[in-house]
């Protein structure tokens, strides 16, 4: 894996095919050897990523692709999500900050963990827009190595 | 969304037959967790054993699934791998919810 094995795949901005398309990558990085304590987190901030940009960038708008380029390194995987959806507030990576549980029931949240979530789980988070396209990259380091 | 229910005196189990609670299933999974949670006992045990993998909207979905069982009945989480507890547990939905590593250990516990 010195060179790193990569992993492409391309798939209609909608819930159904996401869903497909997340679970297809999580078991494409597993085949390539992504160590499995670290596959969970990878899916978890992958799964987010991608409903992000469902949910978000092409919220009014109709859908188009979603592109996932991941590499895997011996001791990193890059993953990086682009998509021609709606920029990102502000052009920025937004703040991980929890959702507050209220202090009742009926306040407990139902959403905004999503970003949240991929700051907890990845060691790194850049965002690009460039001609009219959203670049995610996320990286993943693996300290103990690729085992 | 496949769902399934039993119950007992005192408890109801709802099996979820999916391997997976994400955003493309999360509205249907909370309609049918009321459909199927409708008139029954006080408890409420949602069996997970079968989910490999869950995302925020899906645990949105299970929150809302509580919200609805109203102030009277209470909604307990068993089986879940160490990845759907993972979820929980980042989120600290670990705190809201009584969560039971088999749906044994959550038939067996009587708290409260």
């Amino acid at each position: 894996m010195s060179n790193g094995n990569s992993l492409d795949l391309s798939f209609t901005a909608t819930e159904t095919e996401a869903s497909a398309g997340i679970a297809q990558l999580s078991k494409g990085l597993e085949v390539q050897g992504l160590p499995a304590h670290q596959a969970g987190d990878v899916k978890i901030a992958l799964a987010e990523a991608i409903n992000n940009v469902v949910e978000h960038a092409y919220a009014g708008i109709t859908p188009a692709k979603v592109k996932v380029h991941c590499r895997l390194h011996q001791n990193w995987l890059d993953i990086l999500i682009s998509d021609t959806g709606n920029p990102l507030p502000g052009f920025r990576v937004p703040d991980g900050v929890p959702a507050s549980l209220g202090s009742s029931i009926d306040e407990l949240p139902e959403g905004g963990f999503g970003w949240f979530l991929i700051h907890e789980l990845t060691s790194d988070i850049r965002y690009e827009r460039s001609d009219g396209c959203n670049l995610l990259s996320l990286r993943f380091d693996f300290p103990n190595g690729g085992d | 969304m496949a769902l399934s229910s039993t119950t007992t005196d005192t408890t109801q189990i709802i099996t979820v037959h999916s391997d997976r609670i994400d955003a493309a299933m999360a509205i249907q999974f909370k309609e049918d967790m009321r459909t199927e949670a409708e008139g029954g006992a006080a408890r409420v045990v949602l069996d997970l054993t079968g989910v490999e993998f869950i995302d925020s909207s899906g645990l949105g979905a299970i929150v809302a699934s509580m919200k609805q069982l109203g102030r009277d009945r209470r909604l307990d989480l068993a089986g879940l791998n160490p990845f759907v507890e993972k979820v929980f547990r980042l989120t600290r939905m670990d705190t809201v919810f009584n969560l039971y590593p088999t749906l044994d250990d959550a038939l067996a516990s009587t708290t409260e």
